[in-house]
């Protein structure tokens, strides 16, 4: 199985390739060069999804991980270095599958999206990077390996976020995300660094073996009450949060939208975000048996961060902005769905729900950014009073958007309804405080997709719309297509068989209870999305006007962006920067400036010397040569 | 020749000139009579050739010779500096050493 | 006696006339208070039994080189002029110097003479020695010397005419 290591290298060859080559190839070229080494790329991935699960992974009845590759690149100690490789298990196999799938239909939309754009190639190229960024994240065998291509995945997301380098307002999104992100990152590294002092590795395969000596032996030490591991845990959990927009650190995933519509689609929705949870997942036999009151923690957040995202997503009009407080909502749903989750067999439903859900979310919240960004290309605007009606223009976008938005809410058939229903079932049998949050978070989800979609297709139509809006081309809509397809099959892929927590497949009934409950939850959602958007009508502004300051609230997004402005400006930098600047500038600095200048006043001294006078020199000679005989003579 | 004039009063004699010499070449302004007190240091290094050849090995004329080419080499240097100090003046119009004191920082 | 009387003499003149030298205020004296120097010198010479340099010493010392200087005197300045009086600052350094050497020479004279030389008898150089040994090439003959000085010499004449031309 070692020619999986071309799917990592091939988009980074890729990248190289067309970032050297940026303008002395044509755009066309590069596109279809871009598009031509993922479709590749998302080929292998599916032949090496069929003989993971269908020929080689199973031994005994248990998913065995593989490691197709893994060389020694940099030893530490002797006890400790830093591998990379290729390990292929369940989740890492079905994230390649995600990845290489949501990666080309972004690629092939983006040749009718981005035309004619400036720095087309540059595009291409980083989309590539970003690819080959995650999916060296998703099969890395050791925990420094994830860290590198995690810090990868934040250098492609801020160049493809600020993309639109002349716009102030894409520059100050892009830096926010990366220093944010970085900034949990920095608690990530010291969860690492802790992790590995104890253990004496970073390979996930010593780490995660629940009975081997590794964890046995370091719960021992303990700091404050919470043993090393909880704490190494939730530090890395931290780091994880910041890349998944969890609370407090999700205030740059809707200023991220700034970016081009499938950047958004690609990395917001379908695959970066989702690198925590992925994170979580992959070290779930740590949390689980070394860290358990961190799981409870995790699962709280999130669920708070769900419901949070949710009330967020019903009061704004930018359509992109809902789409990515939708996605922070979501991902909530899945860090929640494995704090709740146990361990072994069908125990662990809540690990495979979270991935269940993942593997599903990826597709129709692709769907939804790229049909939005269908919308936003017809009518040249984001915000939701300019649209309205648009389902005379654009039948395609239409249908596939409500599709993903039936999918999203809840609703069998489709796919949504699956994925959550399990999480349900997962959080009613762990905890019913959580259970209750996320239900009624299930309620709030499909009412403001339900809005969106009203706003957008259905009332009247826009009077001055620039021109008549109409359907993309080919290859805008044959990727949202696919995807709705998608998004209507998966559902039924006996997801328990395939991925669970130690590898043990099993089989996931309905429990008829929760899942009548969720259904229920939806379709009240929609129904009262329906009496208010259907038709344009009073009910929005009075039902504000009775929760005014609760509207006021979720529109500003609860003055969180304030509030951490007012931490960085008032705190951090007047407190702390300011009285380091001022000693590096007077102390250090003038620590050296003193020197030179000292140095300077001594020779200035010095240079009398040669005066010039002859008498002068004579009488130095003299000395010195009085000096030498005294010291001949006298010693 | 004579039997009562000790070796140290010809190394008095020297000794003495010679640091008349050095305060003559240290102190003057004319560049002619910094000449002149380098002359009185020249001889005085003669004058103690010559008396410790006489004193200490008479047989030999080692000292004597090498009084006479300081002689001569006194003269040839004496006559090379002249005629620098004579250009400098044709230059300057005026030979004291406050003048030419430009190689300096 | 009658030695030690006529080396007291030169003795004195040497040291008067030296000090003289360097501290009279009028150049052409300077330059005769040096020839004085010169000639009593040569008188020293003539009392340790070395004829032939005390000639040499007053031909080419008091003849040549004190005319030379006379020359350039009377070229570059007015005979009858003053020279300014050496300021304090100066003179101070120089005085220093030329005390700290003296006392380290007097200090080094006193400690170190040993004998009191007895002068033993011996025949001055004859010209036929002085010529043998000036021309010799074995042990303690300067045939080397004398060639090298000829050469220093052409050169300083040669030099002395390219420094002095009239351009």
């Amino acid at each position: 199985m070692s020619f999986t290591v071309i799917i990592v290298v091939l988009p980074f060859l890729m990248f190289l390739f067309l970032g050297l080559m940026d303008s002395k190839l044509k755009p066309a070229v590069a596109g279809i060069l871009g598009t031509i080494g993922l479709a590749t790329v998302a080929i292998l991935s599916y032949i090496t999804a069929y003989l993971y699960f269908f020929q080689v992974g199973k031994v005994d009845e248990v998913w065995q991980p593989i490691t197709a590759l893994n060389f020694n690149w940099l030893q530490v100690t002797e006890k400790l270095h830093i591998d990379l490789g290729v390990l292929l298990d369940p989740i890492s196999v079905m994230m390649l599958v995600v990845i290489s799938t949501v990666s080309l239909m972004v690629h092939i939309y983006s040749l009718g999206y981005m035309h004619g754009e400036k720095g087309f190639q540059r595009y291409y190229a980083l989309l590539s990077l970003f690819t080959f960024s995650m999916l060296g994240l998703v099969v890395a065998t050791n925990i420094f390996q994830m860290y590198i291509f995690w810090e990868l995945v934040g250098v492609s997301s801020y160049s493809l976020i600020g993309f639109y380098y002349t716009k102030p307002s894409a520059v100050a999104a892009s830096k926010k995300a990366f220093i944010v992100t970085r900034f949990a990152d920095m608690f990530f590294l010291i969860g690492i660094l802790v992790l590995s002092y104890y253990t004496g590795t970073f390979s996930f395969a010593e780490l995660c073996n629940p009975t081997g000596p590794v964890l046995g032996t370091a719960i021992g030490d303990t700091f404050l009450g919470w043993s090393v591991v909880s704490w190494a845990m939730m530090l890395i959990f931290m780091g994880g949060a910041g890349k998944s927009a969890m609370l407090p650190f999700h205030i740059w995933l809707p200023d991220a939208m700034e970016g081009p519509t499938p950047v958004s689609a690609l990395i917001h929705a379908a695959t970066m975000v989702v690198a925590g949870v992925f994170l979580v997942a992959r070290f779930f036999p740590v949390y689980y048996f070394g860290a358990p009151e961190v799981l409870t923690i995790i699962s709280y957040i999130g669920a708070v961060t769900a419901l949070f995202a949710a009330v967020i997503a019903c009061t704004q009009t930018d359509i992109k902005r809902v789409l990515a407080f939708s996605t922070i909502s979501q991902i909530a749903f899945m860090i929640t769905a494995l704090g709740v989750s146990n361990y072994g067999g069908e125990h662990g439903l809540g690990y495979m729900a979270s991935m269940f859900h993942l593997f599903t979310h990826a597709f129709f919240k692709a769907l939804l950014f790229l049909g939005a960004g269908a919308v936003i290309h017809a009518v040249h605007s984001n915000e939701m009073k300019d649209m309205g009606g648009l389902r005379k223009f654009l039948p395609i976008t239409n249908i596939t958007f409500l599709i993903a938005c039936l999918s999203i809410a809840g609703i069998p058939p489709f796919s949504g309804f699956f994925s959550k229903d399990e999480i349900m079932v997962a959080a009613f049998e762990k905890d019913k405080i959580i259970f209750g949050i996320l239900y009624f978070t299930a309620g709030l989800t499909a009412f403001y997709m339900f809005r969106l979609y009203y706003r957008i297709f259905w009332g009247e139509s826009n009077k001055n719309y620039h021109h008549k809006p109409h359907e993309a081309g080919l290859n805008m809509t044959l990727p949202l297509i696919f995807l709705a397809l998608l998004t209507c099959v998966t559902g039924f892929i006996p997801f328990g068989k395939f991925v669970s927590n130690n590898g043990e497949p099993f089989e996931t009934s309905i429990n008829w209870l929760v899942a009548s409950l969720s259904v229920g939850v939806g379709v009240v959602g929609i129904i009262i999305a329906t009496v208010m958007y259907l038709k344009k009508n009073t009910k929005p502004d009075t039902m504000e006007a009775a929760l005014k300051p609760l509207y006021k609230a979720s529109y500003n997004k609860f003055w969180f962006d304030e509030a951490w402005l007012f931490a960085t400006k008032q705190i951090v930098f007047a407190r702390i920067s300011k009285p380091i600047a001022w000693f590096d500038r007077h102390i250090v600095d003038g620590f050296m400036n003193a020197l030179s200048s000292s140095t300077n006043w001594v020779s200035r001294k010095i240079k009398v010397v040669q005066s010039g006078e002859i008498q002068d020199y004579a009488l130095i000679f003299f000395v010195g040569a009085l000096a030498i005989a005294a010291l001949v003579i006298f010693l | 020749m004579t039997t009562n004039i000790p070796l140290e009063a010809y190394l008095v004699i020297s000794t003495l000139m010679f640091f008349t010499g050095v305060y003559g070449f240290l102190a003057r302004r004319n560049m002619l009579t910094i000449l002149m007190s380098l002359e009185l240091m020249l001889n005085a290094a003669d004058i103690n050739f010559a008396a410790f050849n006489r004193y200490l090995y008479p047989g030999q004329q080692d000292g004597m010779f090498f009084t006479l080419f300081a002689i001569g080499i006194a003269a040839a240097e004496t006559a090379v500096a002249i005629a620098i100090i004579i250009n400098i003046y044709r230059n300057l119009t005026n030979i004291s050493v406050d003048e030419v004191n430009k190689m300096k920082f | 006696m009658a030695e030690q009387i006529i080396f007291y003499v030169l003795a004195i003149l040497i040291v008067v006339f030296s000090i003289l030298s360097v501290t009279s205020r009028r150049i052409l004296r300077a330059a005769t208070y040096l020839l004085f120097v010169l000639i009593g010198t040569a008188g020293l010479y003539l009392m340790l039994g070395y004829q032939f340099l005390a000639a040499v010493q007053i031909a080419v010392y008091a003849g040549g080189i004190m005319v030379l200087y006379i020359f350039s005197i009377l070229l570059t300045s007015h005979a009858g002029d003053k020279v300014e009086k050496v300021s304090w600052k100066r003179q101070l350094p120089a005085i220093g110097a030329a005390t700290v050497g003296l006392a380290f020479c007097a200090h080094i004279i006193y400690y170190n003479i040993k004998r009191v030389a007895d002068l033993d008898l011996f025949n001055a150089p004859t010209m036929q020695q002085i010529g043998t040994n000036l021309m010799g090439t074995s042990k303690n003959q300067y045939v080397l010397p004398f060639e090298a000085i000829s050469i220093l010499l052409l050169a300083c004449i040669i030099g002395a005419i390219m420094i002095a031309r009239k351009r």
